[in-house]
């Protein structure tokens, strides 16, 4: 856990998170500058679901800040969303509509609207050829998570908050998700992710952050 | 901005249509609710024709409310609503959008059926009109601050039933202007100055509740 000494671009200042009456983690501060990896690793139940919620600004932290280049997350809201692409658990599809339609309506409401043939292309891209226009409650676990992880490919945001991107993946997906992932840290984007695999290959700028050791 | 919200009502039209079975459930409940009375009663049509505005007021505003739990709950368990909640756009915007689309579903229906069940009661034809322009203006209402009720009882095990409890004493204002309108109708008064009221509690709900909404659904997914 490094505090970043340049000016980061996202900076977690004295973090303390509770759920109910229990406390997750306090004091938690690091920063998230531009090409950086952050990896949160600790038990279940640790607090890695509600950080990166807390992070995505869905939920509102017991104390300490969240800052977007030196401005706290609760005051920019959508100024902050627009950077902001949030996959958590729940992949965020609609099973009575199908990839092409759930990928369009994600990346609309992401900001950045495409085309039909840009979605077909991006969804092939990602391993869904030939499922592009069945209803997605046909799909399987792993193929309703790469519609939701086709998002990455159709959408410039600048954080990748990734709560268990590579749940559901077979091989060849996960190494897949590895590139994308890569890809986005090479041009200049940050990524904090929670995953039980190694993902110590991707990138050079992987930092690790531990929860689960400070209990109250 | 407004792009969103167009794809917003469309993607919501799209999942309607093709679970078209919870659209039918609410225009059936609202048909046999209003077609009960006429059964228990008896045909003496002077008493029919003066329940018949409340009825079927009441009818609308219990068929409106079983149609809530519809909003927002499925986009909550499948983590849409958590998407919609970090969209750039305002999220009052987006719940704007939801609604109408409910409304277009749910309301809709709701106003094109009342004429028929109004025959029953055999309202006269001017009283017919007034009790679907009545119904046109009060059922956006409904679905506004209903939508309020819906976004707070999110995800709440007996959600149901408290939303009732939270939503019916909200509705007593539409009930009777609405029902007064078709009232005012029947008796030669005119309903114009109930008609008026009804939009303007609509035009203020309009404002107000999706703020209170988009607030409410912040508190859900917290």
């Amino acid at each position: 856990m490094s505090d970043g000494t340049t000016e980061s671009a996202l900076t977690i200042d004295d973090l303390c998170c509770a759920r109910g009456d229990r406390v997750l983690f306090r004091n938690l501060s690091f920063a998230v500058g531009d090409g950086d990896l952050v990896h949160l690793k600790g038990h279940n139940g640790s607090g890695k679901t509600t950080l990166l919620r807390a992070l995505a600004g869905l939920l509102l932290q017991e104390a300490g800040e969240i800052r977007w280049l030196g401005r706290n997350i609760r005051k920019l809201r959508e100024e902050y969303s627009r950077h902001l692409l949030y996959l958590g658990h729940l992949n965020g599809i609609k099973g009575d509509l199908t990839a092409v339609e759930n990928l369009r309506i994600a990346a609309t409401l992401d900001g950045f609207e495409i085309s039909e043939a840009r979605a077909w292309e991006v969804l092939g891209e990602i391993g869904l050829k030939g499922h592009e226009d069945l209803p997605s409650k046909h799909l399987s676990q792993g193929q309703k998570r790469r519609v939701a992880l086709a998002r990455l490919l159709a959408n410039d945001a600048k954080i990748w908050i990734l709560d268990e991107p590579f749940t559901a993946l077979d091989i060849t997906a996960v190494d897949l998700l590895q590139d994308v992932i890569r890809r986005h840290l090479n041009a200049g984007g940050m990524a904090v992710i929670t995953t039980h695999q190694e993902v110590a290959m991707i990138g050079d700028r992987t930092r690790t952050v531990l929860l689960g050791q400070t209990h109250a | 901005m407004l792009s969103t919200l167009g794809w917003i009502v469309r993607r919501d039209l799209m999942i309607a249509f093709r679970r078209r079975a919870d659209i039918f459930t609410t225009l059936v409940f609202f048909a046999i609710v209003v077609s009960l009375f006429p059964l228990g009663i008896g045909p003496e049509l002077k008493i029919l024709r003066l329940i018949a505005p409340g009825i079927v007021w009441v009818g609308a505003l219990l068929a409106s409310m079983l149609a809530l739990e519809l909003i927002f709950s499925a986009d909550h368990r499948d983590g849409t609503l958590e998407q919609i909640l970090l969209t750039p756009q305002p999220v009052a915007l987006l719940v704007v959008g939801k609604v109408l689309a409910h409304w277009l579903v749910t309301g809709v229906p709701l106003v094109l059926m009342s004429p028929l069940l109004g025959l029953q009661y055999d309202l006269p034809w001017p009283a017919l009109q007034t009790l679907i322009i009545s119904l046109l203006l009060g059922t956006p209402t409904l679905s506004l601050i209903g939508a309020i009720g819906a976004a707070l009882t999110l995800g709440l095990r007996s959600g149901g039933v408290l939303l009732a409890l939270l939503v019916l004493p909200l509705y007593i204002p539409i009930l009777i202007f609405g029902a007064g309108a078709v009232e005012a109708t029947i008796s030669g008064l005119g309903g114009e100055a109930h008609l008026a009221m009804l939009a303007a509690i609509l035009v203020a709900s309009l404002v107000l509740a999706p703020l209170a909404t988009a607030a409410a659904l912040r508190v859900a997914e917290d």
